[in-house]
């Protein structure tokens, strides 16, 4: 079995957003760019799964739609234990944009898993994941808790609203993953940064696809009005605050 | 022309999410001057179904099938897409939690749609259309513009207030066809938690962080949330650690709430853990430590020990709710 994990690359997550002259895009000095946390366990989830003989997952492929200034973050995740990495050579517009691209590569690779993240840390869209797999025609899941490989078959627990659902689906397939794929995201050892220099990287052109949204303004969340404090020595003020003022019990 | 909401429910019941989906519903047909069509998949009865008018549906289509007794992404977006395209809808609302963020973009390729997620409010603008939605993790919100004909939005939860408007609705029961082969997903079994308040349905959350010290001091605080009558929640240490159920971590990488009422006891409020609360209506902050970032997010605050403050709010919550 061969899966691919789809990594989008993003601010680090203590990053403090500053905006951009006009308002339509962050200001980016000084930003460190990580691997989306979400991707980041997906591709751990994957490694465990390939450094088990039982589940017979051979190969571990890393995919992302960006520019070549993005390929330190892709080298991260080879250092981290990726076999290889696919990238396809373009900006990220919008959602639509990044599945077409991706969906591509499905059309020219073969994988039996694919993973994406519930979200993108700076997107937030939950949108990419399950466009790929209409674009591909293959089935999906989203919130993805738990993943393993049970006699070849791919055993999944999706998370519910108040519980959690345990369920089958055949291969191909693509898993939106989501908190409990993955303990802690596997760092990178010395060893694999030096590996991951000699790890491929192939590059694809992007084929033509028109975005269909655009974000064309930003705004920094209101701030929120100074905190009022009520001494330690009469709590009950709080809840008579909350009552008679916020109006929330 | 008409504005098309999914109503997923629960072992056939809606949730209040549901009306809020269809209160946000009637005010947007309002602005676009068409009407709301409610499309509920699997088995709901008359009442429940009425309900949907309350809010606002003018018309309801109750779509049935044994196939459709569990979630199958392939074959809910066929249903979903089959109706849009027969009700001729231009904008199509789901909730933004996890049942619509699967079917969200599924939909958006078959019906060529562009997809506002996780919009908190009516757009701002028709033509072009433009949501406002969370970005950058609740540091930044953005104006997204969709120029696609159809229109996907998945509106966040308890962004928007419940509106009464009482119409009257026809409903319409069909029987769709579903071919077998096209349902995938085998659920082989359900666990569903019993009893307690839903940390993605409470209105008031109460949390707890690593400077609750231990598992064993959670007494104090679970009897806050019950006399509330309000969710349990926590930081992702404090899971990590094994203190508390996974499924009550908040933020970033754990749920994202948007309670009415958000009470953070020994939390510091780390930029990853606001990023799931920031949407709260009030954050109340009971900390330690006077500097801790938590007040800066946070309305009301005490500065003190948990475990002397928590049993005193406990007492005194009781009090005012006799
Ligand atoms: C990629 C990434 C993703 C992350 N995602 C999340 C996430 O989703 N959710 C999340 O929560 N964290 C997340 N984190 C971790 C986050 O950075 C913080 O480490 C974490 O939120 C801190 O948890 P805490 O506030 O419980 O603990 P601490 O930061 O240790 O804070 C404990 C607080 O308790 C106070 N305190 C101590 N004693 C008492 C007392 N007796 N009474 C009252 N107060 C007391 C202290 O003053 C302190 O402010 C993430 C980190 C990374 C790198
Ligand atoms: N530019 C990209 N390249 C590869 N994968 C991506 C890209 N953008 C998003 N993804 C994948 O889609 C998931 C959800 O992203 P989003 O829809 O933006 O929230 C991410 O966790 C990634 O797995």
């Amino acid at each position: 079995m061969k899966i691919l994990v789809c990594i989008s690359n993003v601010p680090d997550t203590t990053t403090k957003i500053r905006l951009a002259e006009g308002n339509a895009s962050i200001d980016t000095t000084g930003i460190q760019w990580v691997i989306n946390p979400w991707d980041e366990l997906s591709l751990t989830r994957a490694l465990e799964l390939r450094d088990d003989p039982a589940s017979g997952v051979k190969t571990v492929t890393v995919a992302h739609v960006g520019p070549a200034s993005s390929e330190p973050t892709i080298r991260k995740a080879l250092a981290i234990g990726a076999d290889d990495a696919i990238r396809v050579n373009a900006e990220s517009p919008d959602a639509w944009y990044v599945a077409t691209q991706l969906a591509e590569v499905l059309k020219k690779e073969q994988f039996d898993i694919i993973m994406c993240g519930i979200e993108s840390s700076d997107y937030n869209g939950s949108v990419v994941g399950g466009m790929v797999a209409e674009l591909a025609g293959i089935p999906s899941v989203s919130a993805v808790s738990s993943l393993s490989i049970e006699g070849g078959i791919p055993l999944i627990t999706r998370e519910i609203d108040g519980g959690k659902e345990i369920l089958t689906v055949g291969a191909p397939l693509l898993a939106v993953v989501q908190k409990g794929i993955a303990k802690e995201p596997r760092i990178a050892a010395m060893r694999g940064i030096m590996m991951a220099r000699t790890k491929p990287i192939k590059v694809y052109e992007p084929v033509p696809a028109e975005p269909l949204t655009e974000i064309v303004a930003l705004e920094k969340p209101a701030p929120r009005s100074a905190c009022k404090m009520v001494d330690a020595s009469e709590p009950a003020k709080l809840i008579d605050l909350l009552r008679d003022e916020a109006k929330v019990i | 022309m008409s504005v098309l909401v999914y109503t997923e429910n629960w072992d056939g019941k809606f949730k209040k999410l549901t009306f809020e989906l269809i209160s946000y519903a009637h005010a947007l047909a309002g602005m676009m001057n068409t009407s709301v069509t409610a499309l509920s998949i699997g088995k709901t009865d008359e009442e429940e179904l009425k309900q949907l008018a309350r809010y606002g549906a003018q018309k309801i289509i109750s779509a049935e099938n044994e196939l459709l007794s569990s979630l199958d992404n392939q074959a809910y977006t066929g249903v979903i897409a089959g109706i849009a395209q027969s009700e001729n809808a231009e904008v199509i609302i789901l909730s933004n939690n996890n049942a619509g963020k699967a079917l969200a973009p599924r939909l958006a390729v078959r019906l060529k749609a562009g997809v506002g997620p996780g919009v908190s409010r009516l757009p701002l603008n028709l033509s072009p259309f433009t949501v406002y939605r969370r970005a950058y993790s609740g540091n930044a919100f953005a104006h997204l513009v969709i120029r696609s004909d159809v229109k996907i939005i998945t509106l966040a939860q308890n962004s928007f207030e419940l509106t009464e408007v009482n119409a009257t609705a026809a409903i319409e029961r069909v029987n769709v066809a579903v071919d077998p082969s096209s349902v995938k997903t085998t659920v082989k079994e359900v666990k569903k938690q019993s009893g307690k308040v839903l940390l993605t349905d409470a209105d008031i959350v109460v949390s707890g962080g690593r400077g609750m010290k231990s598992p064993d001091n959670w007494g104090p605080l679970t009897e806050l949330a019950e006399a509330l009558g309000g969710a349990t929640a926590c930081s992702r240490p404090v899971s990590d650690e094994g203190w508390r159920p996974h499924e009550e971590h908040t933020g970033q990488t754990g749920k994202i709430i948007a309670p009415n009422l958000y009470i953070a006891v020994g939390i510091s409020g780390a930029t990853q853990h606001l990023a799931g609360i920031s949407a709260s209506k009030y954050i109340v902050a009971i900390n330690s430590d006077k500097d801790a970032p938590i007040f800066e997010a946070a309305q009301y605050g005490i500065v003190g020990d948990a475990m002397k403050i928590l049993p005193q709010l406990v007492t005194a919550v009781r009090e005012i709710k006799k």
